[in-house]
């Protein structure tokens, strides 16, 4: 009964770490608009984190380049699984407008392993929810595969 | 026999309370933000998921220090709900205290090591106060027992009033709530990430989390001793105690910790000297 209290409760208490890998901080503010009063995001138990050790979701807005990517890697590997990834814009996606210049590595998912891909220039925050819900049922059936 | 039913009855239900008291908490402060906020169990949901997640840790010493942190503050309300010595009940909330701090200290995380000092500042700030509520006690009813407070007639409030203000900064410490939430604070991607628990993580952190929730049934319990004579008036005094509490954590900004140490020994020493001066007298 436990165990499925605490499945249940994965998907009700997601924790977000925030990781700008050098975006143009139009992302980051759709990110932060989330948490307004207007998306109020804490409705689904969501609570903003610094700390990767206390976080679920790792939500990752901008370019990664050749200097942060180690960044991003050591954040990624500090968080406990389990654990779901979201890249945000077309920055986050792929590299976006800036995907040719020669110190950008390119999407996320070059460095770390990403679940969900939000789309957009800057992402819209309806769809940032979106990418957390679909994140969190995303990381709920990898942990039932790994049992 | 009685004692041992009231000793469960803490051991169970101080969790369950201060886990329902810590999401409505969250609830109101969204009300004044004009949110609506997670729901009520929200607190249950967080801690069920940390004992889901990856067991990290940095060293094994604070494993230990987490289970002694949480053993402490369970064995301090049980012997408050055993109507027991408050003195000891300090004493061995005390001792939790200091172990969630060494857990902190035994990392090299410059985040907890400030952490840490930021939390024993703030236990230096807090204790004094409640030993001099516990010697406002002493002088009122003659001795340091729980028992001894059911026996008067009269609620406590009428004869120590400051010392219950005083209480209220011990109280607002120990809640971490602002001005007064240097050490860790409810919204951990501040200044500090998350201070002494920035090292503690999953299962872990859900010990503390726990343990928590045991300390502010264990504080709430010495406000409610204010007005044992009568329930009804003593869950209104619980009831608007805590309200103003989350109305100050939503209304101040946070402070340095030479503020907090000079309004609460100040204030908060002087009003309970005042307060026993008065009862010495009378
Ligand atoms: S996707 Fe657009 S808004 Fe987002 S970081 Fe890149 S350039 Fe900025």
């Amino acid at each position: 009964m436990f165990g499925s209290f605490i499945k249940k409760s994965r998907a009700k208490s997601p924790w977000i770490m925030h990781f700008d890998c050098g975006s143009c901080n139009g992302c980051d503010i759709e990110v932060l608009a989330c948490l307004t009063p207007l998306y109020d995001v804490e409705r689904f138990g969501v609570v903003n984190v610094g700390n990767p050790k206390h976080a679920d979701v790792l939500l990752v807005t901008g370019t990664v380049n050749h200097r942060n990517k180690k960044v991003l890697k050591n954040i990624y590997d500090q968080m406990p699984e389990p654990k779901a990834v979201i890249a945000i814009g077309a920055c986050g996606n792929t590299g976006g407008v800036f995907r040719e210049a020669y110190n950008v590595v390119g999407g996320v998912d070059k460095v770390i392993p990403v679940d969900v891909y939000v789309p957009g220039c800057p992402a819209k925050p309806e769809a940032i929810i979106d990418g957390v819900v679909a994140g969190l049922a995303k990381f709920a059936q990898k942990v039932e595969e790994a049992k | 026999m009685e004692t041992l039913i009231l000793v469960i009855i803490g051991l169970v239900g101080a969790p369950l309370a201060g886990g329902l008291l810590a999401g409505l908490d969250r609830r109101v402060t969204a009300w004044f933000q004009s949110r609506q906020g997670p729901p009520i169990m929200q607190a249950f949901y967080d801690v069920a998921k940390l004992f889901g997640k990856e067991k990290m840790v940095v060293n094994q010493w604070q494993i230990l220090c987490a289970w002694v942190y949480l053993v402490a503050a369970a064995a301090s309300v049980a012997l408050f709900f055993a109507q027991g010595d408050l003195l000891l009940v300090i004493f061995v909330q005390a001792i939790g205290a200091v172990f969630l701090v060494m857990g902190a200290l035994s990392t090299k995380s410059p985040y907890a090591q400030v952490g840490a000092q930021r939390e024993l500042i703030q236990v230096l700030a807090y204790e004094p106060i409640l030993v001099l509520v516990f010697v406002g006690f002493y002088m009122v009813t003659g001795s340091f027992s729980i028992e001894a407070i059911w026996a008067q007639e009269t609620p406590l409030l009428a004869k120590m009033p400051l010392l219950y203000l005083a209480l209220g900064y011990a109280l607002t410490i120990k809640l971490r709530k602002s001005p007064f939430d240097f050490s860790t604070s409810h919204h951990g991607h501040q200044e500090l990430v998350k201070g002494v628990l920035t090292e503690y993580s999953g299962p872990y952190l859900g010990l503390i989390e726990i343990a928590h929730w045991y300390e502010t049934i264990l504080v709430l319990g010495l406000c409610a001793l204010f007005w044992h004579t009568n329930v009804a008036w003593m869950a209104l005094l619980l009831a608007a105690t805590y309200m103003l509490e989350i109305l100050v954590d939503n209304t101040m900004a946070r402070m340095t910790w030479r503020w907090m140490i000079k309004r609460v020994w100040l204030l908060g020493m002087g009003m309970s000297v005042v307060n026993l001066i008065w009862l010495y007298a009378g």
